[in-house]
């Protein structure tokens, strides 16, 4: 039986291992490990411009947070849907083609929530591409899902360069800002707070999910199929049904992070849109032990150290590849420390009878 | 958030449109937004390399710091902006996906000097710069025709954007000048740089049948498959390469920063700093042609060299008609040279040219 004190300790305790590996590393690095680790973790909340760098930790952890609470749903019932970050660039794609498609129009009340249901889906239809494929032909879902990555980057590029190309912009590859256009634009909803659509989105989907998983027979049957494949059959669990609906919600909540983010922070589909979040939010979705409020703290997490790590390397002359190393030992100390949830350390020889 | 912070932001705000946050002592700050690593070998290597020389010209009167492989999009906005709040006094942000982040910061600080590469958005205190890269194209063009055996030279081509478009067409009606049977294959990576991909570029284009491999994109993994080929002559891209040379690299363009950012530094120093469009090439040293090595003949050499010559000292336009488009019809009539306006958005092939630029 595992340990419920370690299955809460173990993440607090992986991310002071974290600081102080990170320390070592940084002190081999020729810097002092005390101020990089208080720039990192410390500033980005405390410090002068704090002010400027709290909103920017919503913004950073918005998508981080949509995309992990959808991951969780599928990884708790061991569906593995590796390929996030494809259906945040098609969910974008969607979103942005609605609004570019109706520009000038003036009509933000049809064109914003147009742009919503239109990234929802546009990230679904890209889940549902391994979903049936794993249901119809039992392929595996984790190589079609990631693979898929490389075809809406593809999809991206084309966009980018062509179809979506700003017909204002001298023949340079990337749409027109739809920050820019009002009727599209996803701003802070509260200028200068950092609190934009995609936060609150985020916000009612931790609430969502945890609802489901703790109070709904949808989420009883998502941890079922999960821990007990075979008790999940007999207690009437159709895995196909199950697939789909864990690929669709993982899809469609990374289709609306897209959306958000090309309405909002990023502004336009470019070539270079996409910068990784549908990867970094399996990390958050298992940092969090695949639950809601856990993802909501892993994903704060997560975006304090980008922050942070931005500030490390052009106030401390930090390269960029030690912040990534930080973010990895994260996840491998969380992983090491896992070993205390699931068994008992014991000092001293046992007694033999 | 609460009210006071609130209020407190909005203070802030407009603490920064008054300068409170300028330095007070003299020590000038200088900011660099790069989007590769300070070690890819090329185009940020360079940029760095400028960053460094600006250090070594004005010693303890100024700090210059930088971040490395910041994503084009709100991360480069929260970068620059950072700088900003740090003291910076003057940003370079060095990639073309960085033009509408340093747009919107440039407009939050108004004090503080933007300066941001190969874009075409401009304010009171956003400069933009680029190079005549395809001044440097030109002389490659002129050498790759007459060293091909085959006549097909193989082009690894970034992303299809004016600014390599322009490369391509100005390499092949060089080429083409000496060589009138030289044929062009061009492959997309579509990055910047991705060692393994511009690797598998340069095998293609070698079991093609090329012989030169031009390449616009920055690592050396183009010059690495060409050496393993043998018999297949390259070009340094954005940096020297010199370490891939005599043979396969036989010259190279080089993108040489430094001269416009001390200049650019030193006018922040002296108040002199004004909002301008830079696009310089080889004569005012921004574009440089590497060292031609022996493997190119003698004579070829010195006519490369002349041709370097003459568009440096402004004789010689690289694009002077007669110039058809790919379609046959006319884009520069005779002795007509081509406009900065067209060069800027160049979205089509010159006549000979096959393929479509892709879309």
């Amino acid at each position: 039986m595992p340990s419920q004190v370690w299955a809460w300790a173990a993440p607090l305790m992986a991310v002071a291992l974290t600081m102080l590996l990170g320390g070592f590393l940084f002190a081999a690095l020729g810097k002092n490990p005390v101020s990089v680790i208080r720039t990192i973790f410390w500033d980005p909340l405390f410090s002068e411009f704090a002010w400027f760098y709290r909103p920017q930790i919503l913004i950073k952890g918005a998508p981080l947070v949509l995309i992990a609470i959808g991951l969780s749903f599928g990884f708790r019932a061991g569906v593995w849907n590796i390929g996030a970050e494809g259906q945040y660039i098609v969910g974008a794609i969607c979103g942005a083609a609605v609004a570019l498609a109706l520009y000038p129009m003036d009509a933000r009340w049809l064109i914003f929530p147009l742009m919503v249901v239109a990234g929802a889906l546009g990230g679904w239809v890209w889940a549902m591409i391994p979903g049936v494929l794993r249901v119809r032909f039992g392929t595996n879902e984790i190589l079609v899902s990631l693979m898929l990555v490389y075809v809406a980057e593809q999809l991206l590029s084309g966009m980018a360069l062509g179809a979506m190309r700003n017909p204002d912009g001298m023949g340079f590859p990337g749409s027109r800002n739809l920050a820019q256009y009002p009727s599209a634009a996803n701003l802070d909803l509260i200028a200068g707070t950092g609190m934009h659509w995609g936060v609150v989105f985020a916000l009612i989907a931790v609430i969502f999910a945890y609802v489901t998983l703790s109070r709904h027979l949808f989420g009883f049957q998502v941890r079922l199929a999960g821990q007990a494949p075979r008790a999940a059959r007999f207690a009437g669990v159709n895995p196909a049904r199950m697939i789909l609906l864990c690929m669709g919600i993982s899809g469609a909540l990374a289709g609306v992070a897209g959306l958000f983010e090309v309405a909002g922070p990023s502004g336009q589909i470019s070539i270079d849109f996409n910068v990784g979040y549908g990867f970094t939010a399996i990390i958050v979705a298992f940092l969090g032990r695949l639950h809601p409020l856990g993802i909501l703290a892993a994903g704060a997490l997560m975006a304090l150290t980008y922050i942070g790590g931005g500030i490390a390397q052009s106030q401390l002359g930090l390269p960029a590849a030690a912040i990534s190393l930080l973010q990895g030992m994260l996840l491998f100390t969380l992983l090491a420390v896992d070993v205390l949830t699931n068994y008992r350390v014991r000092f001293g020889r046992r007694e033999v009878a | 958030m609460k009210r006071r912070t609130l209020l407190a932001t909005t203070a802030a705000l407009l603490a920064l449109g008054t300068g409170a946050f300028a330095q007070s002592d003299d020590v000038t700050k200088v900011g660099f937004v790069y989007v590769g690593p300070v070690g890819d070998g090329g185009w940020t290597y360079e940029h760095d390399q400028a960053r460094q020389a600006v250090e070594a010209e004005f010693g303890d009167a100024v700090e210059t710091v930088f971040v490395e492989s910041v994503p084009e999009g709100p991360d480069a906005e929260r970068v620059m902006t950072q700088m900003a709040l740090d003291g910076a006094d003057l940003i370079f942000t060095t990639s073309f996906g960085y033009m509408d982040p340093t747009v919107n910061v440039a407009a939050k600080f108004p004090d503080v000097k933007f300066e941001h590469a190969t874009g075409f958005k401009r304010a009171d205190n956003l400069s933009t710069y680029s190079a005549r890269f395809y001044e440097g194209r030109a002389v490659q063009g002129h050498i790759a025709g007459q060293l091909t055996e085959s006549n097909i030279v193989g082009y690894i081509g970034s992303y299809p954007i004016p600014e390599v478009i322009r490369g391509i067409n100005s390499a092949y009606l060089h080429a083409k000048e000496v060589n009138p049977d030289i044929e062009f294959k061009i492959v997309w990576a579509y990055t910047w740089f991705d060692p393994a991909k511009e690797a598998e570029a340069a095998s293609v284009l070698i079991e093609q049948g090329a012989d030169v491999i031009l390449q616009h994109t920055d690592s050396t993994a183009p010059q690495a498959a060409a050496q393993a080929a043998g018999n297949v002559y390259t070009f340094g891209q954005a940096s020297d390469m010199a370490e891939y040379g005599p043979m396969p690299r036989v010259s190279s363009i080089i993108d040489d920063w430094a001269p416009y950012y001390i200049a650019r530094t030193q006018a922040v120093m002296d108040g002199t700093w004004e909002s301008t469009d830079t696009w310089d090439g080889i004569g005012p040293g921004m574009v440089g042609i590497g060292e031609i090595s022996d493997a190119v003949p003698a004579e070829v050499k010195a006519s490369a060299e002349a041709l370097r010559d003459s568009i440096a000292e402004g004789s010689y336009h690289p694009f002077t008609g007669p110039i058809n488009k790919q379609d046959g019809s006319v884009w520069l009539a005779e002795g007509e040279t081509a406009d900065d306006g067209t060069l800027l958005g160049m979205n089509f092939y010159v006549e000979g040219l096959e393929g479509d630029i892709p879309e």
